[in-house]
This record gives C-alpha cells, structure tokens and sequence, in this order.
C-alpha cells in the first residue's frame, strides 16, 4: 500500500505567502482569544482545591450546591465529571479559612446528606506552590526553545534554529489560543504536553532541513526554491505517516484515558495537527526569507583550499 | 552488506532477553499482605510471627505465607476481605506496640526476586493514597531563636555589670542594645562578641545613641533551619507509624519543606489530624514520697498524677509544672568528655535556666521527668458513623491528650543554663532523645501547602485507563504499519514492541515512579517511537524507486535515516530534560518516561529492527524483491538533476 504517489515536487515555496498569512492570522487570532478571554488555568495554577466525590446513584447537584453555599463557599463549582453519579468541586482560595482541612470539612458535610458518598481524589494547592509552578513552567518553556536553538544551530545553521523555533513556537501560541478560546482547563499536563509537542514538532522541520542540506550538496545546479520544495515533497509521505501513527496513540489516549487525560490529549491531538502544517510549510519559507544558500551548508572554505583548489 | 557479525546480533539478543525478563514481573500483579513492623520498643521475630499465625489459625483465618525481614514481618493473604479481616485481629493482638498495616506486595516469583528483578513502581496517583507538601515556617523558628538571644544578652550585660538602655528585637528581624555612651558601648560589644558567638555585631552611631545591632550569623541561621526540619521530619516519622502505612516516604524537600506519602492511607481526615498535631514538653519532678503500687492499685495521691514511661513502665509524676518546652533553646546528642558514652545536651533560655537553678538546687538526688505531650483531635461521629455537624455545618472535633515520658533522670548537682542527661544505652537513644527533647524548642508551625488525595477505586481505574490507552494505540499503529509496510511492517512492529519492553524494563531496573501522566509518556512513546522506522521504511522505499538494488536500498535506507532520526529525537530529548528539571510530581514522571522512551526507540528501532532485516534480507544472494509495498513508479522530479 502506498498512499503518495507524488510524481513532480509540488512547488510549495510559490504558497509560501498564503502559509505564512494563514499562519499569522491564526497566531492573531489565537493572540486575540489569549488577551480578551485568558487562559483557564486549573488549580495547578491558581491555587485551590478541587475535589471529585463519587455516589451511588446520581448526583444531586443543586443539594450539594446548597451544601457548599451553607459552609459559606458560594463560590464554589459544581459540575458532573465523566458520569452522572461523579462530581467535581471546585473551591477557590481563601485566606481566613485554613485551607488544609477544607476538603475534611466539605466531606463531612456531604457525608451527613449521603453517607455512601466517596472521597476520589482531592487536590489542594496553596498559593506559594501554584507561583512557583508558574514561573518553572515558563522556565521549562525558555529552556526547551533556547535549546532547541542552539542544538539546530549547532547541527545546521542559525537560520534554522530560528526558523525552526519561530515555527513551533506558533504552535504553541496555537495550542494556547485553543484552552483560551474554549476555556479548558489549563492544567501540569497540559503544559507538559505542549512542551513535548514543541519538542516533537521541531523533528518535522529537522527531517525537511536535514533533506534540504542534503540536497543543497547533492543539486547544485538546483535553486534554493526547488531544493525546499524537492525536499518537502520527498518528506510529506514520511511526515503524514508518522503524524498519523502518533495521533492514533494520542486519539487512543483521548478515547480511553478517561478524563484525567482528556485535556493533555487534546493538546497533543491540536499540536500533531497544527505541527505538521507549521513545521513544514511555515518554517521552510522562514529558512528561504532568512536568505539561506548553499555556502552556509557546505563545508568550510578552509577545506576546499586544503584540496589545493582556489 | 546487510549483515551483522555475530556478536552484534548476540549483543542485541542478550539485550533483548534482559529486557524481557526485567519486565517481566510487571505482569505477576500483587497479593494483599498484612506488614507488621516493630516500634520503637519491639522487636519483630520469628517467635512474634508464630504468635500472629497460632491466632489466625484459631480464628480460623486462611493465609498463604509468611515472610521476615529488616523491616518486619509479612503475611500474604488470598484476598483483601482476608487481609482486612487478619489486619483487625492482628491489631487486636499485638496492641499498640507494633504497626499493623496493610500492604501490597508484588507477587514477583523467587527466581525473578532473586536476581532484584521488580515490577514497576507505582505513583500515588495509581496504587491511591495521600501525597502532602508541608511548608515549616522557618521565619517563626528565626524569631523565636533571637527572642531567646534578646533574654541572654539583658542576662550576660547584667551579669558583667554593663549599663545598657535596652535590648529589643526589631520587628524586621536583628537585636539592638542601646547604650548611654561610647565606653559602656565599648564594653558591652566585648561581652556579648564572646559571650554570643552565633551572633554578628556592627555599631551604629544614631542621633546620640549609642547602638550595637545584632544579627544571627548566616551558619547559625542554615543550622537553626536544619535543627527544625529534622525536628519536624523526626516527629512526623514516629506520627505515621500510627496510621499504618506500609512504605510512608517522609523527605525534606529543598530549604523548608517536607514532603510526605503515604500509600494506601483514605482517612486523609485522620492523616492530617496526625501530622499536624502539635507537641509540647514538660518537665515535672518524679514523687518519690508515695507507694507507685499502691498509686498503681488506685489510691494515686493528691498533687500526682501516673503517667506511662516509654518502654511502659509506671511512673508517678508531681503534678508542679516546673517548666515548659517552650524554654529548652536546643538539645544535642554528643558524647560525654571524660567517660565518652553517649549524652544529651541541653540549653535553656534565660527564664528556664533560673527556674533549673532553683528548683534542682533544692531537689538534688531525686529525679525529673519530662512529660512528651500531643494533642490529638478527631472528629465527632454519631451513632451511625456520620459526622456531627455544628451550627455552621462545619465538623465537630473532639480533642484529647496524649502523654508520655520521654525520660527521668536523677539530678546530680544543681543545673543551670546548660546540662547533660548521662546514662544512656546507646548513641541511637541519645539521637531520639534529644530530638524528642526539640519538640518544643523547635515547634515551628507548619503548613500544608498541597494536597494530592487518590482515592483507590479511582487509582485502579488510572492503571486501567491507562493500559487501556497503551495498548489501543499500539494495535491501531501495529495494525496500519504492517498493511502499510508488509515485511517491513512486521520488522517494524516487532521492534516497537520491544521498544515498550525495553522501557518497562527500564523504569522497574531504576524503580522510577510510574505516575499517570508517565503512562501517558508510555503510550506517547509508543507513537512517536515508530516515527524512526517510518523513516527508514519510506527512504528505503525511495531508493528502491531511484532504481537502486534491493540490499543496496535497505543499507542505504538504514544508514541515511540515522543522522535524522538522530537530530529529531534530541530536540524531543531537550523538551523531556526541560520537564524533568523544572517540572514537579506528576509531569517529572512524565519527563522520566519521555526520556527513557527515546533512549530504547533509538536502540529499538535502528539496532533491532535492522538486525530483524539483516536476519530476514541479510542472506540472500540475488534478492529481486523486498516486501515493503508497492514501488512500482517513477518520479520524475528534479532529483536525479
């Protein structure tokens, strides 16, 4: 079986404007939805605590509403989680109650209206923790992209690097853009998921680049255009296989993994999606627009004098 | 050219069949155990474990084994209804004096325990339990520690007759001494510098004031902070065993906190109430004019009271609070300088050291105890086992005391700021005791910062959901690469396959724990793993179609996929590296697995899948076709230009 039989390099660079329009209008709007709605960062973040409680049979919302709202958290969410019988609590900081025994409290209280009720899991973080995950989570984003730079200036060129980074890095605004525009809930998983997409993401552009040196030594009668687009057409067929063979694990994930998997799966699912498309038809015509040329992909000039050539 | 020598096959041979048999006790699962470990004045044998089973034998309770070792013995039972049952009895039998807890214990069998084969590790979030981050509050040991230097330098300028204004402590942290002029100010810096040597002094000259100000001394502050976190680590680790966990993990974690796990535990009521309790000291003189019998018998004098030494003995204490924990400044565990057998020093602060003075003046040759005192809270349940609601919806708590006497010396001589408890048995009793004796020098608030909580239903069907997810993806990506791939397909699949056991034998070799999000690892992994041969498998195609011979392209396909898949596996390395050190918790598991993951695909995938074709292509002189789907086309592109 063989699904691309592409005969003649698809002339991509002559798109390269549209890609890069699609792309910077995609990265305004997820900008836009960033800004105007925000991100809907889970307790990981803001601090809180968040509770999923179990019953028998299903849950009775309102009546556990009224409970909350009798312990003075009226600010509390309620809301189904999975099933009918499942409910997830959410309680927001606060500073006079002690936080720790919060949950005990709320049990306590739910266990006096049904004593079948079951404590699932609780999640409580106070606001020094939730600080610090923020800032060493965006220590771990600068870390990644900094690297990522440097490895594929190493490896190739600086044009690369930033290409490649520029690129992904739309990603991720993409991804963001998308928790915002739909409110997810914006949790450690999902930051640790976007991380691993950047990471991941950036082997698409590493695959078309190390194409595009390879025929930049090989074609030297070609033009840079033809070479990047020589190099995307040889590559797409290997670039949609294994994006696809990675989202069917990831869809595995989003159907199986339960809930406490949806959102970091959704987030792989958007990156794969958006990965293929930006690390191939953004970051290529950001390496051409950088001006690269064969002289930056060949071997040094000291080599070529050392054959005794002028 | 597709051929491997010998040893290289063998080599990867030999790496595969140890993967597979490190993996292997993944999939043994657990039996329910009863753990019964001693406390600190049992000890746990093979006379207590023939005890536990004649009792289990009389209640006709049906158990499948039994084990010793450091940590205590085990009993193996069929199911959990067995266990808790046994667990209940057990309690019951032994008291108080033993942690009876129940257990999982890997169900690995001998040979594959025999040579430290072990099935993974679960995370909190699989096995269910409560994970704590508690923060001390090292601001209020800070505080405390100068207050008790302000005491000592009004006590040490009056002692040697320096005429001082005053001696505040500031409210931002530091100590002045205010002096009338320069001379007294002269004199005093000399006092206080040798008479406090954990602290700085400068001088300050302010609008006709005369001033020292006075700071703790960086190393003096870093030992204070280490004294309270060892104090609170060493309280929580003898609090726990009250609950009955079987593998608590209490670790000081960065500068001020701690981080406790406790396996298995649900009544995170109860688990929190015993970690966050406080405890005190007292230190009282022992009656010895009264009968401890006839107190035993019931006729306890007025003014004394029976309280219950360590090991269980007796004790009859008067009821006179001489003084507190609160004015014990420090203990240290040391060794006496003439006799060189374990001892425990003690500082008080100026107040208690005046007290001492006085009151063991007047009682040398009798013996002072000190009290060890929690106060333990629970809440109040009614009849049905229901809490007990207050006007306000909130639990009704019920509150009681706990006591204990840690020691009872006889005083020698009369004491004063500084003295030492001699006698000891061993350098480990002077290490408890002393670290019992900071109870109250060194009760630094301490708070819970966060708070993880799994229950055990929920940390089943995380395991579940996750296999689940592994193995869904795995057959979906198996299934299209070998339609896709044929021969090739199958090459591909089976080094993937040894990807995953590779990885699992990994994560048990190195005991990592294995959270949810690192299964999630596992099966990401699985997806982006086949991303190697996907490469291999389609350059091979194409140098198929540019004409070249069916060994040439499987050698060239091999060998120029190398260098990509090297480069885009290090960029996904960098992102795993990024999570693990900036990461905590749930996403460092993640990062481990990520990691790992791209170690044995790289191994996988090239090493293994190639030995796989060599083995299969390898031999053949004339070979017409490779089974790698169809190639029959040409491009015409400008590749051959």
């Amino acid at each position: 079986m063989e699904f691309f039989k592409i005969k003649k390099d698809i002339p991509f660079m002559r798109y390269a404007l549209v890609f890069n329009v699609i792309s910077a209008v995609t990265f305004v709007l997820a900008v836009f939805f960033l800004i105007t709605k925000g991100l809907n960062f889970g307790v990981d973040f803001t601090g809180g605590t968040v509770m999923e409680a179990s019953y028998t049979q299903p849950a009775n919302v309102p009546l556990i509403r009224d409970a909350l709202t009798k312990l003075g958290f009226a600010d509390a969410a309620v809301q189904n989680f999975g099933t009918a019988r499942d409910v997830l609590i959410r309680l927001p900081l606060k500073k006079e109650t002690s936080s720790a025994n919060l949950s005990e409290t709320v049990m306590a209280s739910l266990r006096q209206a049904d004593p079948a009720v079951e404590l699932r899991r609780v999640e409580f973080v106070g606001p020094q923790v939730g600080g610090e995950l923020v800032e060493n989570g965006a220590l771990a984003l600068l870390f990644v992209s900094i690297g990522i730079v440097l490895y594929l200036w190493f490896r190739f060129e600086w044009k690369f690097g930033v290409a490649a980074i520029i690129a992904n890095l739309h990603d991720v605004v993409i991804i963001l853009g998308c928790f915002a525009l739909f409110q997810w809930d914006f949790s450690l998983p999902v930051l640790a998921a976007v991380l691993a997409i950047l990471g991941y993401s950036v082997n698409e552009s590493v695959v078309v680049f190390d194409r595009v040196r390879e025929n930049f030594r090989k074609l030297r009668k070609s033009t840079t255009v033809q070479i990047i687009d020589n190099a995307i057409t040889r590559t797409i067929s290997r670039t949609i296989i294994t994006h696809g063979s990675t989202q069917m694990a990831v869809l595995a994930m989003l159907l199986f993994g339960g809930e406490a998997l949806h959102y970091f799966a959704l987030a792989l699912t958007i990156g794969i999606l958006f990965g293929i498309y930006s690390s191939v038809l953004v970051a290529s015509p950001i390496v051409m627009w950088l001006g690269v040329s064969r002289e930056d992909l060949m071997p040094s000039k000291k080599d070529t004098l050392e054959d005794g050539r002028p | 050219m597709n051929k491997y020598p010998l040893w290289k096959y063998l080599l990867i041979l030999v790496i595969v069949v140890t993967g597979f048999v490190y993996a292997l006790p993944n999939i043994y699962g657990e039996y329910p155990a009863v753990q019964i470990s001693p406390t600190r004045t049992t000890k746990v044998d093979q006379a207590l474990i023939a005890l536990v089973e004649e009792k289990l034998k009389q209640a006709n309770i049906a158990y499948t084994g039994t084990a010793l070792d450091e940590q205590g013995a085990r009993i193996r039972f069929v199911d959990t209804e067995t266990q808790i049952h046994a667990r209940d009895l057990i309690q019951k039998a032994l008291g108080d004096n033993y942690v009876v807890a129940l257990n999982l214990l890997p169900a690995t069998p001998g040979w594959l325990a025999a040579i430290n084969a072990r099935p993974m590790y679960l995370g909190l979030d699989l096995r269910g339990g409560v994970h704590f981050l508690m923060q001390v509050d090292t601001a209020a040991v800070l505080k405390k520690a100068e207050e008790n230097y302000t005491d000592d330098m009004r006590r040490v300028l009056r002692e040697k007759k320096v005429q001082y204004l005053t001696v505040n402590r500031l409210e931002r942290g530091g100590i002045e001494i205010r002096f009338r002029d320069k001379a007294e100010r002269e004199k005093g810096l000399e006092v206080v510098r040798k008479e406090l040597p954990d602290l700085e002094f400068i001088e300050i000259e302010r609008s006709g004031d005369f001033v020292i100000s006075a700071q703790m001394k960086p190393t003096s502050v870093t030992e204070k902070n280490r004294f309270a976190l060892e104090q609170n680590i060493n309280s929580l680790q003898n609090r726990v065993n009250e609950l009955g966990v079987a593998e608590p993990i209490i670790q000081q974690q960065g500068q001020d906190r701690i981080v406790v796990q406790l396996p298995g535990v649900q009544d995170t009521a109860k688990a929190k109430e015993i970690l966050g309790r406080t405890a005190t000291l007292e230190i009282m003189l022992v009656d010895e004019e009264h009968d401890l019998v006839g107190a035993l018998s019931g006729q306890v004098p007025a003014g004394s009271k029976l309280y219950k030494m360590r090991d269980g003995r007796p004790i009859l204490l008067k009821n006179r609070l001489i003084y507190s924990g609160d004015n014990i400044i420090d203990s240290a565990p040391g060794f006496d300088s003439q006799s060189s057998s374990p001892i425990v020093s003690i500082t008080l602060d100026a107040r208690g050291a005046a007290i001492n003075q006085r009151v063991t003046g007047e009682n040398v040759g009798k013996r002072m105890a000190v009290n060890y005192v929690e106060i333990k809270s629970d809440t109040k349940l009614d009849e049905q086992g229901r809490p007990v609601l207050d006007a306000n919806g909130r639990p009704v708590r019920v509150t009681r005391r706990v006591e204990e006497v840690i020691t009872a010396p006889v005083i020698r001589s009369q004491l004063g700021k500084r003295f030492q408890i001699e006698g000891l048995d061993s350098v480990q009793e002077a290490n408890e005791l002393s670290l019992l004796l900071r109870a109250g020098a060194f009760a630094a608030p301490v708070e819970i910062i966060e708070e993880r909580t799994v229950g055990p239903s929920l940390g089943a069907d995380n395991i579940a959901k996750g296999y689940q997810s592994i193995w869904v993806g795995f057959a979906a990506i198996a299934l299209f690469i070998i339609v896709y791939y044929v021969i090739f397909g199958f090459i591909s699949v089976a080094a993937l396959a040894v990807n995953v056991v590779l990885l699992v034998a990994v994560l048990s070799m190195l005991q990592a724990t294995l959270t949810l999000p690192g299964m999630a690892a596992i099966a990401l992994t699985v997806g982006m793993a086949i991303d190697a041969n996907v490469l291999i498998n389609e350059r091979i195609r194409e140098e198929l179609r540019n004409g070249n011979t069916p060994q040439a392209s499987i050698y060239a396909g091999y060998e120029r996929a190398f260098g990509t898949i090297l480069d885009s596996n290090v960029t996904t390395l960098i992102a795993g590296l990024a999570l693990f050190l900036f990461g905590s918790g749930a996403v460092r598991g993640f990062a481990v697995v990520l990691c790992l993951g791209i170690m044995t695909s790289m191994f996988s995938a090239v090493m293994v899948s190639r030995a796989l074709a060599n083995l299969y292509y390898g031999n053949r002189r004339k070979l017409e076709k490779i089974s790698i789907g169809n190639t029959a086309w040409k491009e015409t592109s400008l590749a051959q230009g």
